[in-house]
């Protein structure tokens, strides 16, 4: 019964502060920018502040944590106090602290996958549009085969292979995850490349590089960004499972998915406090979610039809 | 008749296919390593002798595509091979396991999709209201959440009363009824995990056709609205609902992983975690396999289902 109160007191509270955001935004922003503020559903708008938030905390996270990150500072699961906010872990460190400091390491390491990801992702996939032949052909086929295994299981697979450590976790996952960038952005620069503009450039006598830079990567900006969005929950979400099966990011590093797998036991005893770390990583991914949304309405243009 | 025959034979050769070069990417993944898999697994202190035995038990003499044919031949005929770290036949070990597993994901889609196909169709009926508002956003933050933190919010709100076990003992002397009750929890967290998606693109998709010239005709003859969903609207919706359901049920497959480590379920996800942690690659390999096929038969089952549906894609030339 106190979760559900708690969870419509949140709901509650972010309403008004999800508009309060909005009106900030239309105050403070040039003119251009201020006018797709104001436009912003209020669902939007209280993602982007989520985000902002979360970014603020993963950089700042030394000044606002009020214990070191790995330091021992109480006895094991010490309930919440003056001291403690939070009470300690499973083995006496500030539990606050650790939620901190795990907005910099696992959604920091998300980030690093996801860009590693779609770097290889979007330069395999737009050189394979773009060159066509036989380049297409080996690289589709090849990711086709990849993708025919589910990413989890797959994923899976691999750390058995290269042992688990924060480096193969990376690679592993931004390796998985580079074939569905692959598949968005070759069928993306499918839609460019057979443009006149494009056969313009190359008749202009124009080089590959030149190509992806200035045609064709700033025509398919748009629909890549809110791919990113997209991408980085699913990279989130593996990461932080596969962290909470003991498999992803390793102690002594404070990371979300792995509080929750420590302290879980608190649960059955009707303490919340392993939901925290659970509820961080859903909060933002439900933040990223609302605004890779609106992003994707914008873009699209799409009106749902009237009855 | 004959042109469903064919098609149905041609989709069966690629889905015969797309498992071959699914199993060679399983086998061929340990290919990878630098060195072979016998020295990483003993790591730098081993001994020459050492590595040589656990060669030759692996049977890492042969050349790949040798090493690949027996393995390929075994499975075929239901040998795994044995465990690295048990030294047990795989075959045994996954057994029992698999059949909780199936038991597991067909409980919870058979909650699921008959709930989300409902959920979807009257949020489509309803459109703009506040129930499809809620179910909608709903189903956005639930699509969000990760299985840990739905199945934990689960065990907070009704394992602590008592009410449901939070670990799952299973026994072969239980009870149909008694198994139902003791995997009610898993399932339900499963359920919430893809009924989200299930129902999103139910509604979206009689949504999309609830424009067409057809429906308005309909709407026109005054029909009644529940009527024009479900007479008119819905049977031409049936390919992409059909796709999204094989697509959330093999979800399910990586679902299920999760899942089973939280509620300490006997299925083969949990023996799957345990062994990537021992970095036991042969139970591994095998546990990808089984998850793998049954991800392509899904995706491949889909895939006739909907065109089956679609007399225009039959006759697609």
């Amino acid at each position: 019964m106190g979760l559900l109160i708690f969870l419509v007191l949140a709901i509650a509270a972010s309403i008004p502060l999800a508009w309060g955001a909005r009106a900030a935004m239309t105050r403070v922003l040039p003119h251009e920018m201020a006018r797709t503020a104001r436009d912003m559903p209020l669902t939007a708008a209280f993602g982007l502040t989520v985000i902002v938030v979360y970014v603020l905390v993963a950089i700042f996270a030394p000044l606002l944590a009020p214990f070191p990150e790995r330091a021992v500072v109480g006895s094991q699961f010490q309930p919440w106090d003056g001291t403690h906010w939070l009470g300690t872990d499973r083995l006496g460190r500030d539990m606050l602290s650790r939620l901190i400091y795990g907005a910099r390491n696992t959604v920091g390491i998300a980030f690093a996958t996801t860009a590693l990801a779609f770097l290889v992702g979007t330069a395999l996939g737009i050189l394979a549009a773009l060159r066509g032949g036989w380049l297409d052909q080996v690289l589709s086929r090849f990711v086709d085969a990849l993708m025919a295994i589910p990413s989890l299981i797959f994923a899976l697979l691999l750390l058995t292979i290269f042992g688990t450590s924060v480096l193969t976790l990376i690679l592993v996952i931004a390796a998985v995850d580079a074939t569905r960038v692959y598949r968005i952005a070759r069928s993306v620069a499918e839609g460019i490349v057979v443009m006149d503009y494009i056969e313009a450039a190359r008749l202009r006598g124009e080089g590959t590089a030149y190509l992806v830079r200035r045609e064709i990567l700033p025509n398919a900006l748009a629909p890549l960004v809110a791919e990113f969005g997209l991408r980085f929950c699913f990279v989130f979400l593996t990461i932080s499972s596969l962290s909470f099966l003991g498999l992803g990011i390793q102690p002594p590093l404070a990371d979300w998915g792995s509080m929750v797998r420590d302290n879980a036991t608190l649960i059955t005893f009707g303490d919340m406090t392993p939901l925290l770390p659970a509820g961080a990583i859903a909060l933002l991914t439900v933040a990223v979610n609302f605004v890779v949304d609106w992003q994707l309405y914008r873009a699209s243009g799409l009106k749902e039809a009237r009855i | 008749m004959h042109a469903v025959l064919v098609m149905i034979a041609q989709r069966l050769a690629l889905g015969g296919l797309t498992l071959f070069v699914v199993s060679v990417v399983i086998f061929g993944a340990t290919e990878l390593l630098p060195g072979d898999l016998a020295s990483t697994l003993l790591g730098q202190a081993a001994t020459p002798e050492t590595v040589a035995a656990l060669r030759r038990q692996l049977g890492l003499e042969d050349p790949a595509p040798v090493r690949y044919w027996n393995w390929l031949t075994g499975v075929l005929q239901g040998d795994f091979g044995t465990s690295l770290a048990t030294r047990r036949p795989i075959a045994d070990m996954l057994s029992a396991r698999l059949g909780n597993t199936i038991f597991l994901a067909l409980y919870a889609a058979a909650i699921a999709v008959p709930l989300s196909l409902c959920l979807g169709i009257l949020a489509a009926l309803w459109r703009n209201s506040i129930f499809d508002r809620v179910a909608n956003a709903g189903a956005l933050s639930a699509i969000s959440f990760p299985e840990f933190f739905i199945a934990y919010i689960l065990i907070f709100l009704l394992a602590q009363s008592g009410a449901f076990p939070s670990m799952v003992r299973l026994s072969p002397a239980m009870s149909f009824g008694d198994k139902l009750y003791v995997t009610f929890l898993p399932a339900l967290t499963l359920t919430l995990v893809v009924t989200a998606h299930m129902m999103r693109m139910t509604r979206a998709a009689i949504i999309n056709l609830m424009a067409s010239p057809y429906i308005e005709m309909a709407r026109l003859k005054g029909l009644s609205p529940l009527r024009i969903v479900l007479r008119h609207a819905l049977p031409n919706a049936l390919a992409p609902i059909i796709n999204v359901i094989a697509i959330n049920l093999a979800y399910l497959i990586t679902g299920v992983v999760v899942v089973e480590v939280v509620f300490v379920y006997p299925g083969l996800g949990q023996l799957m975690v345990d062994s990537v942690s021992k970095r036991d690659i042969a139970v591994v390999q095998a546990i990808a396999l089984i998850f793998a096929s049954a991800y392509v038969l899904l995706n491949l089952t889909a895939d006739v289902l909907s065109t089956l549906t679609n007399p225009r894609l039959m006759r697609r030339k």
